[in-house]
């Protein structure tokens, strides 16, 4: 593992810097025109070196350079009170409540209907090819509607948005425990029942226990989806709180640099989450006597 | 056939008992014909579940009683709307847990021809399909729910077909020009990217943790400034769903580049094969099931990017323009109507996927024949 990892590092440190520096180029490439149109009209003549640096330091840039971005997610998350409203962490929280609330929703509802669909063929046979048709709706385009439509039977702040979550992320949960828990082998469910085991207690002391490499596995994808649920469900509810709220601010009043600074935050958000739910998995499996790989 | 244990039609008896003792269906307009109609059927059915007859007649009175029943009982709310009772459900539920025991039934039909098992696999998912519509309607009809918070699916259906001309113009802006032309984009750019990773080993070592990473991003969160770049115009949105599929494509093209074994590599070596010769001829035939599975992966996500993308502003028409007005105007029905075609689209969208699927990569195992 480690040795893998090491011959990483050179490679994806060097296309991140290549990225960077596409970046720089982009920055001058995008800014350039406005700025030469706005020294045109004041009248100011500039050297190239001076130009350049006047393409990086507008205010409302095309598109802001990294170091501009870098400053602004610096002081809106360390230099600022975490409850004032341009605080990112403020936002990221808000986001990552809803976040939480519909993965947890989710996977909860993932979990119930994966059991409902091992033990009933009936259900096995109807519901499994809605739950796959169910993701070729882009329902992401319910957003709107679920927040209004709530709002009007009085059910406003998290619950509305953490539907969302709660829709994008129940699915991966429910295939990976569908697969999870018809994981163990014929041998294990014969052994199981020459112990005269009932169907419950194969559930729980064998199924259940396979399931959960399933679990985490699913559940990393999940918890993405879910965050993605919580930005989306952000944008309709006009703009409050939130890294969705944030980028539609940024969008109605062209703060660029404002909208790069949610994106990173949602993205570090992102990171963190996967990272955790990857950790949990390791806890728990190392607990659980799995060797790890 | 293995015998089932089957409890419905006794559930059945006694929801039926329990509607007997609150009738009658509709507290304001009572109808006995009606209800003498409802449990004539639904008793037809209890018994053919319950009692000893021969199997094709148990079928045929499951599939006649319970959607017999559910239809009188909806068209009866037509002239007395939200005036449904207690008993009026418990009876619905009855011929419910009918159809239940008809699915179940079918489920454990063992049958070698394969039209008869491609016919099963159509029917079953169909009825669920329908009951979830029909207890949708009788809910929202019986219960009297305001249109505003959910209109029934008749209404939403009547609602499509009065605007198919308004409902074609937007499929074609946000479909037609915004997602189909970030699609191919997108994913013809993720597949030559992996190629060129493919043949720089360093590329490679450094694009796939970083494109790993990238997916676990909420990259529709570019959405506003591809918006604020490319105008309100398709242009944006399509550029919106270039990014949004290029990594999927990427990570999945480069993973599937990778599965051939070195011994088949070698076999191409002795034939004295070049790099383009191996790529064409074995390894991108090999990495076509991973390059099918990011196809479908993005055919979902372009349709999201691309409905998303234009919340954020578009000319005065598309997909997400309308929904995202007709929620502001209350116009709920027109809402449904849009989210209906969107998932027959994306559906077919990705059923279309499936079929070349299907044909190209026929000899992967999932697919060859001769599985029970």
């Amino acid at each position: 593992m480690r040795a893998r990892g090491d011959g990483r590092v050179l490679p994806v440190a060097i296309i991140l810097l290549a990225i960077l520096a596409i970046w720089y180029v982009g920055t001058y490439a995008m800014n350039a025109p406005f700025q030469r149109d706005l020294d045109r009209r004041g009248g100011v003549t500039r050297s190239s070196t001076d130009f350049f640096i006047a393409t990086m330091t507008q205010p409302k840039p095309t598109l802001p350079a990294p170091h501009q971005v870098a400053t602004n997610v610096f002081e809106n998350t360390f230099l600022r009170k975490i409850t004032s409203n341009r605080s990112l962490v403020y936002h990221a929280g808000v986001t990552l409540a809803s976040t939480l609330l519909g993965f947890a929703i989710g996977t909860a509802l993932g979990i119930l209907i994966a059991v409902g669909i091992v033990h009933f063929v009936s259900l096995d046979r109807s519901l499994m090819p809605w739950l796959i048709a169910s993701q070729t709706i882009p329902i992401l385009a319910l957003a709107p509607m679920i927040i209004v439509v709530l709002a009007a039977v009085n059910l406003t702040g998290l619950l509305p948005k953490a539907l969302i979550s709660t829709y994008l992320s129940f699915f991966p949960v429910a295939v990976g425990m569908v697969k999870g828990l018809r994981s163990p082998d014929l041998i294990n469910l014969d052994l199981m029942r020459t112990y005269h085991a009932s169907g419950a207690q194969t559930f729980w002391k064998l199924r259940l226990p396979a399931s959960v490499p399933f679990l985490f596995a699913s559940m990393k994808v999940a918890i993405a989806a879910s965050l993605v649920g919580a930005i989306v469900g952000e944008l309709p509810t006009g703009a409050v709180a939130g890294i969705g709220a944030k980028l539609l601010a940024g969008s109605y009043y062209s703060q660029t640099i404002d909208m790069f600074a949610a994106l990173i935050a949602g993205s570090v958000v992102a990171l963190l989450l996967v990272t955790a739910v990857d950790l949990a998995s390791r806890v728990v499996q190392r607990r659980m006597g799995a060797r790890t790989a | 056939m293995k015998s089932l244990q089957l409890w419905q039609p006794w559930v059945v008896l006694l929801l039926l008992g329990m509607a007997w003792l609150g009738l009658p269906f509709h507290s304001a307009d009572p109808s006995p014909g009606l209800e003498a109609t409802v449990f004539i059927l639904l008793l037809l059915g209890a018994a053919a579940g319950a009692m000893p007859v021969p199997n094709w007649l148990r079928l045929i009175v499951l599939a006649v009683a319970p959607h017999a029943t559910a239809w009188l009982l909806i068209r009866s709310l037509l002239e007395r709307p939200g005036s449904a009772d207690d008993s009026f459900f418990l009876a619905l539920a009855a011929a419910w847990l009918l159809a239940w025991q008809l699915v179940a039934l079918l489920s454990a039909v063992r049958c070698r021809r394969r039209d008869v098992q491609a016919s099963l696999a159509l029917i079953i998912p169909m009825l669920f399909g329908a009951w979830i519509l029909l207890f949708w309607e009788a809910f929202t009809r019986g219960l009297g729910i305001p249109f505003i918070l959910l209109p029934p699916p008749s209404a939403i259906f009547a609602r499509l077909v009065t605007s198919l001309p308004v409902i074609a113009a937007d499929v074609n802006q946000t479909i037609f020009k915004s997602v189909l032309v970030g699609y191919l984009l997108g994913c013809g750019a993720g597949f030559l990217v992996a190629i060129l990773a493919d043949r720089i080993p360093f590329m490679r070592r450094g694009l796939l943790p970083i494109g790993n990473m990238v997916s676990a991003l909420p990259i529709i969160g570019v959405a506003p400034i591809m918006v604020m770049w490319f105008g309100f115009d398709w242009h944006s949105k399509a550029a919106v769903v270039v990014i949004m599929t290029f990594f999927p494509m990427l990570v999945n093209t480069v993973a599937g580049l990778s599965v051939t074994s070195s011994i088949e590599r070698d076999l191409m070596r002795t034939y004295a094969a070049g790099y383009w010769q191996s790529l064409v001829k074995l390894r991108l035939p090999a990495a076509a099931p991973f390059i099918f599975n990011a196809l479908k992966i993005n055919s979902t996500l372009a349709l999201i990017g691309a409905i998303v993308a234009e919340f954020f502003g578009t000319p005065v028409v598309g997909m997400g323009f309308r929904i995202s007005t007709e929620v502001g105007r209350m116009n709920v029905d027109m809402v449904w109507a849009e989210i209906a075609v969107a998932a027959v689209i994306g559906s077919l969208f990705y059923g279309v996927i499936a079929l070349a699927e299907r044909s190209v990569t026929f000899w992967h195992p999932s697919f060859r024949s001769g599985r029970a």
